[in-house]
């Protein structure tokens, strides 16, 4: 399979990455490149194969449904670019 | 006086103790080193004096009272990755400018709990990615190591790769410019540098260091490890940069061994694997002759060696660089310049979403999150992902078997070559061409072993090489005692001092 420039521009704005004409251009190069390179995947017999979930057979581990931490609002805002009030600002989402 | 800062950890460990010299003295050693030399290699992005002195005393305080840690008074160097309470943790991404965290990642207040000092952070791949340090927002980090070192080869002063992602803590490791130093391997990052180097370095097994802190890349592959400039230093430093976490839901419950006391016992009857897989097309020769030094070290020592096949190993890179961006493409989505780092603004909150990655995120990165988005997308999600999970079962299970059949270790290389140049241009041409200096190490990683490389050569160039084990899940015992059989054989490996 291999992507061209359309569907470039779709998956950037899924991902939410502003592309030029120019950037998403030398991406569908780049993509290609590398989906032609993992394109060998599809001759692996992966008949009855379970695809993987845990690299390492473990239980996950589950912790007592307990408030252990808070009142820290002010630092967790602390590294955000805009704040009011220990709110993180962003533009308008709704008219 | 000796020259502190060539002191392995071992070494400075006995003689702090002795009060021979003081953790204070140490640390000023190296923070000379480094406002010396950093400017040639970029290895460090954030040195941090006043902390270092500030710790340094505090260690000295302990060792007068005949107290201290397994680490008190080590001077380390901190990869930008792992979180620092208040100082520089940006994943050496423009994305983060300015974060400083309001916690400590686990594994470095593992390292401070024992004493360690902290010189500074670490310049790395932007977000772990990439092979030779490149991608960094910072700039390349230079190997101290130049063609023609100590007198093997032509000597030229070209600038070479560190190796990546960890490229600043090799570097700074192998130019005496931390005692040692924390990394991380999604692919091969801390065994590729540390090969690119002479130095050691060892991804632990999934789940045996707690990744609670250290910034995301892709969470099913991500392991944190040292580099060190020997096989002793690497047990040391693993030793206390491992724990059992509960803020970690996949930290394995054991105890920590001592790794130390591995060092030194006999491979009498320790079957070591040799995989033929992994005997490449267009491998160099000095390689290939690498390894079967290594397997004669390894058989003089008195292990048994056996071939084996671990049929898979040509789709662990392919089925990498799936799993590794749809993991990287989820865990870069809380970049977005709402609660942390750099904010371009737009005309609504997409834009501004938008435009804040397109100028955060380097090209590497971006790739991988294109190529994550991409095949986690829908009428894809089947194709690529779920038959890459798929392969990653064979893959681990080709290892399954091997150990099944009482395989104690495997020997492979570490890396296809020795270090290239900085702004090589094959390399920027092809992006698959950078990602193939993994192909032996990924492999580990997909199946969440141990590796530790070790150097064990040099080229005809008098670049350092190194040589992979591969171990059982959580026996890292095994890998440090076959790594210093290799090491007492091969010696250490240093560049020549040209700065």
């Amino acid at each position: 399979m291999s992507v061209d420039l359309a569907t470039v521009k779709r998956v950037a704005h899924l991902a939410r990455i502003a592309v030029s004409g120019e950037d998403a251009e030398r991406m569908t190069g780049e993509l290609n490149t590398i989906l032609g390179f993992v394109e060998q995947l599809g001759e692996v017999d992966v008949a009855g194969v379970e695809p993987m979930t845990s690299v390492t057979p473990m239980v996950m581990k589950k912790r007592q449904d307990a408030v252990t931490d808070g009142g820290i609002a002010e630092r967790i805002v602390s590294n955000a670019p805009a704040t009011a009030e220990n709110f993180f600002l962003v533009p308008k989402v709704v008219e | 006086m000796t020259d502190l800062t060539r002191l392995t950890i071992a070494e400075a460990r006995t003689r702090l103790k002795a009060k021979e010299f003081s953790a204070r003295e140490i640390t000023d050693a190296y923070l000379a080193a480094i406002d010396a030399a950093n400017p040639q290699f970029n290895a460090y992005v954030a040195v941090t004096h006043d902390r270092a002195r500030e710790m340094s005393a505090a260690s000295d305080a302990k060792l007068a009272k005949g107290e201290g840690g397994a680490l008190e008074g080590i001077p380390l160097g901190i990869k930008d990755l792992f979180a620092t309470k208040g100082f520089h943790t940006q994943a050496a991404s423009h994305i983060l400018d300015g974060f400083k965290p309001e916690y400590e990642s686990t594994v470095t207040a593992n390292l401070w709990a024992d004493g360690a000092v902290m010189l500074g952070k670490l310049n790395m791949d932007e977000f772990a990615m990439g092979s030779s340090n490149e991608t960094s927002y910072y700039g390349p980090v230079v190997n101290p190591w130049r063609r023609g070192a100590n007198g093997v080869g032509k000597p030229d002063n070209k600038q070479l790769v560190p190796g990546g992602s960890s490229g600043g803590s090799a570097a700074a490791v192998a130019a005496w410019l931390c005692a040692g130093a924390t990394a991380t391997d999604t692919g091969g990052s801390i065994r590729q540098p540390a090969a690119f180097t002479g130095t050691v370095g060892i991804k632990p097994t999934y789940g045996r260091v707690s990744r609670w802190g250290i910034v995301a890349f892709a969470s099913s592959l991500d392991q944190a490890g040292p580099i060190a400039r020997d096989v002793r230093d690497a047990a040391i430093l693993l030793k206390s940069m491992a724990s059992v976490d509960a803020k970690d839901t996949t930290s394995v419950d054991r105890p920590v061994p001592d790794y130390e006391a591995a060092l030194g016992q006999s491979m009498k009857g320790m079957k070591i694997g040799i995989p033929r897989e992994y005997r490449v097309d267009g491998m160099p020769d000095e390689i290939e002759k690498l390894w079967k030094q290594g397997i004669e070290w390894l058989r003089a020592a008195g292990a048994e060696i056996v071939d084996i096949s671990l049929p898979h190993t040509k789709y662990a890179l392919p089925a990498y660089y799936i799993v590794a961006p749809a993991e990287a493409s989820s865990n870069l989505a809380r970049y977005d310049g709402v609660r942390y780092g750099l904010r371009v603004p737009g005309k609504d909150i997409v834009d501004m979403y938008e435009k804040t990655r397109a100028e955060g995120f380097g090209r590497e990165v971006k790739r991988r999150i294109m190529i994550g988005t991409y095949v986690l997308s829908a009428g894809y999600y089947d194709a690529y992902y779920v038959q890459a999970q798929k392969v990653r079962t064979l893959i681990k299970r080709d290892f399954e078997n091997a150990y099944r059949d009482g395989i104690d270790a495997i020997l492979t290389p570490a890396t296809p070559s020795a270090a290239f140049g900085i702004a090589d241009e094959d390399m920027a041409a092809d992006p698959v061409k950078m990602y193939l200096n993994d192909i032996f190490t990924v492999t580990v990683n997909m199946a969440g072993l141990p590796g530790i490389a070790v150097p064990a050569g040099v080229d005809a160039n008098g670049l350092p090489l190194g040589l992979q084990l591969i171990g059982r899940p959580f026996d890292e015992e095994t890998l440090f005692r076959a790594a210093h059989v290799i090491e007492q054989a091969a010696g250490r490996f240093e560049p020549q001092k040209w700065w």
